[in-house]
């Protein structure tokens, strides 16, 4: 049913979400084969959102119909550690503060999760030291407690920063873009193309175009009101920041 | 964690274990004066202990029982062995250490290293300290760590001067019971001026079926001395009620600083009744620091009376209560003189139906001028079933005082979690960080290997607790 896409790509056929009985995604296909980068565009609550949540299994989020495959496996049979053990990761939107719990402990376990054997201190401590540097973060950061009192561009900092330690296979930035200063947005895009590989899937969701003039997607989904209304290529977006969403909104309609 | 179980033997010890250890004497079931003087008698005690003991029978069986608190209607006084003695002499020296008790400890998980750096070693099993030894520098610097019954046959002068000033016998009913019939314990005696650097850890083991715990520690920090006392409580795990019920009592002169930990981890059928009291004179520091995790009920307040101008205290104090487990833990503190200053930090969570709480208590006396005091109790709730109580009560008489209150409750959220296992951490895992974070500013304050057990204990309790 599904060509040329490979087997380790991200497949989503036909997919319904709701939360609290609610419909959002209406039917999403989309696939992210592994070595390209995709973007996710869509007007604030067309689902989002509610499309990453969902594959990452965040339990408010019921699965109605349709299915989600990735490596071959089937996504929402799983639960979420599981689907990040299979190297599934997300950025989040909103990342939550755990007080208590610094940066490095944190990332350290979150490493060792994904390991079949612990990472030694003093290789993780040069890991992590690297990875900082590429996102050139102050060394202190690692002593913080995870997401306490951040300002929003550190926690997507730190959103990389977990990225860019746990090297996924899969990819999914949920508006990293967002509350970053055009510094912290270039030293972000910087980092997420550093990590570009033909290992890794990557699913960049934005509001705005802004983003994508420096991590260039190979292919553009629009989603409005859950569903995906356009696809094709980088040019899109700069059709999209031109003309806006309600164009298409409206083309849809019609 | 980097730590695995085996490095603490903690797998085995979560589920409780018996070793074939035969007591030489054990006293009938059940409270007299006749168990009482048979106690003494065996211990060989002065007179005026004998005395002591059996004013506290009497005060023991006119107190009622608490009508506060947890409650106590279990605990069946006649049903209880009140002494226990596992063996005829104390061991001086490792060698001399029966190898069934060794055994214990390598199931406790101590490492050898370890041992060998402990300042002392006192191990509390039943109700006898078997095996004792204190490093040679701190004896030649006059330190005194020694198990209670040796401190008072060897250090009579100092133990009379003191004991039972802190807590008189008639206190409490439970401090009345242990007065009547303690046994082990320890007695630390640091002279002015001395600062023992590594702590001093005595570990504590119930290990007779209904068998009562009443050990009696006294500390006294002379001028200018500091030392850290720290208490580890396991205990394995029994089908009936057993009763621990501890006094503990502390004199920190002027300039002097102690600190107390306590990891209490007993079984969750034990009923753990304990009363901490400190005093601090001029310009002297009281820590206690407080960790309570296991036991069926545990109702302690551990508590520093500021005597003297400049006098601190301070509690850090965690409870952690699971299914059928009501931690009653909390804290006082007497303002008695001026400029004196208290901090009060508690965190407590429940689980599974747990109930755990705060209950305070600061009182600032009429001319306690400038004294400060700031309470902060967190209460972390894991689900619906489970109830955190918090009782701040203020006794302000001085109105030149600055007493600070703050509280806050909130539940484990389904986002955080969710966040966690997004990078591979399992439910259990995810809790298990939020928790740990959440008593992290306690944690920290314990030596690094306490601070290790405590995450991997917090660990153990995550563990099955998955719906
Ligand atoms: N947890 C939730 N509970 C209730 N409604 C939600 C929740 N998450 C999203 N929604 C609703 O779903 C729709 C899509 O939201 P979202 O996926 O966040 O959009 P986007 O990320 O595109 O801005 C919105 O109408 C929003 O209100
Ligand atoms: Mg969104």
């Amino acid at each position: 049913m599904h060509n040329g896409s490979g087997a380790d790509a991200l497949v989503i056929d036909g997919l319904h979400v709701s939360v609290d009985g609610m419909p959002i995604l209406k039917g999403i296909d989309l696939q992210v084969p592994k070595g390209e980068v995709h973007a996710l565009m869509g007007p604030n609550g067309s689902g989002k959102s509610t499309l990453a949540n969902t594959l990452m299994g965040h339990p408010a989020f019921e699965v109605t119909g349709g299915s989600v495959t990735f490596k071959g496996q089937d996504m929402l049979e799983l639960e979420t550690d599981e689907r990040a053990r299979l190297g599934m990761f997300m950025a989040f939107q909103y990342p939550s503060e755990i007080t208590g719990v610094r940066v490095s402990n944190f990332l350290r376990m979150a490493l060792n999760a994904q390991r079949e054997d612990e990472i030694s201190a003093m290789e993780f401590r040069r890991l992590m030291m690297e990875k900082m540097r590429l996102l050139r973060m102050d060394p202190k950061f690692a002593g913080r407690y995870l997401n306490e009192g951040f300002s929003g561009g550190e926690k997507k900092r730190n959103e990389i920063l977990q990225m860019a330690v746990l090297q996924p296979e899969l990819a999914i930035l949920d508006e990293t873009d967002s509350g970053l200063d055009i510094d912290a947005l270039r030293i972000v895009a910087d980092g997420v193309n550093t990590l570009r590989s033909a290992d890794m899937a990557t699913l960049v969701i934005t509001h705005y175009q802004r983003l994508l003039n420096y991590i260039v997607p190979d292919v553009v989904h629009v989603l409005i009101d859950g569903r995906i209304a356009r696809t094709g290529g980088k040019e899109l977006a700069l059709e999209l920041d031109e003309s806006g969403y309600e164009a298409m909104t409206a083309a849809q309609e019609a | 964690m980097a730590v695995k179980s085996a490095d603490f033997g903690l797998d085995t010890y979560k589920f409780g274990f018996h070793d074939d250890i035969k007591p030489v004497y054990k006293s009938p079931k059940g409270l007299s004066a006749e168990v009482v003087r048979e106690i003494s008698r065996q211990k060989d005690e002065p007179e005026w202990m004998l005395e002591f003991r059996l004013e506290s029978l009497r005060q023991f069986e006119s107190k009622p029982m608490p009508t506060w608190g947890a409650d106590l209607s279990r605990i069946d006084f006649d049903d209880i062995y009140y002494y226990i003695r596992p063996q005829d002499r104390q061991a001086r020296s490792w060698e001399d250490v029966p190898d069934d008790i060794k055994n214990t400890f390598d199931r406790l998980g101590i490492p050898e290293a370890e041992r060998k750096f402990l300042a002392g070693v006192g191990a509390q099993y039943d109700s006898e300290v078997v095996y004792h030894s204190i490093r040679e520098d701190l004896e030649r610097e006059g330190v005194v760590f020694l198990d209670m019954d040796s401190g008072l046959r060897e250090h009579p002068e100092i133990v009379r001067e003191y004991f039972g000033t802190i807590i008189p016998n008639g206190d409490n009913k439970f401090a009345a019971l242990n007065s009547a019939v303690w046994s082990g314990g320890s007695f630390v005696y640091v002279p002015a001026g001395v600062k023992v650097e590594v702590p001093l850890q005595a570990y504590f083991r119930i290990n007779a079926e209904n068998m009562g715990q009443f050990e009696r520690t006294l500390i006294v920090v002379e001028p200018g001395a500091y030392v850290h006392y720290v208490e580890g409580c396991t205990a394995p795990i029994y089908a009936t009620d057993s009763l621990h019920s501890a006094v503990v009592e502390i004199i920190v002169k002027e300039g002097a600083r102690c600190r107390y930990t306590t990891i209490q981890n007993w079984s969750t059928d034990v009923f753990n009744l304990v009363t901490k009291r400190a005093v601090a004179y001029r310009d002297a520091t009281m820590e206690w620091i407080d960790g309570n995790l296991g036991s069926k009920v545990t109702m302690k307040y551990p508590s520093v009376y500021l005597m003297e101008p400049g006098a601190h205290g301070e509690v850090l104090s965690i409870a952690f209560a699971s299914q059928g487990q009501h931690q009653d833990a909390g804290a006082k503190m007497v303002h008695a003189a001026p400029n004196t200053s208290s901090i009060i930090t508690s965190k407590s969570i429940s689980r599974a139906g747990g109930r755990a709480g705060y209950r305070g208590h600061v009182s600032v006396l009429p001319g306690a001028e400038r004294s400060k005091s700031n309470v902060v109790c967190d209460a972390l709730l894991f689900d619906d079933e489970s109830r955190s109580d918090t009782y701040p009560y203020m006794d302000i008489e001085e109105s030149n005082t600055a007493v600070q209150h703050e509280a806050t409750v909130s539940k484990i959220g389904e986002q955080q979690l969710f966040y966690l296992m997004s990078r591979g951490l399992t439910e259990e895992q995810a809790m298990a960080m939020v928790v740990s974070g959440f008593i992290e500013p306690i944690v920290r304050e314990l030596p690094m290997e306490y601070a290790v057990e405590m995450n991997r204990l917090i660990e153990l309790q995550m563990e099955g607790s998955i719906g």
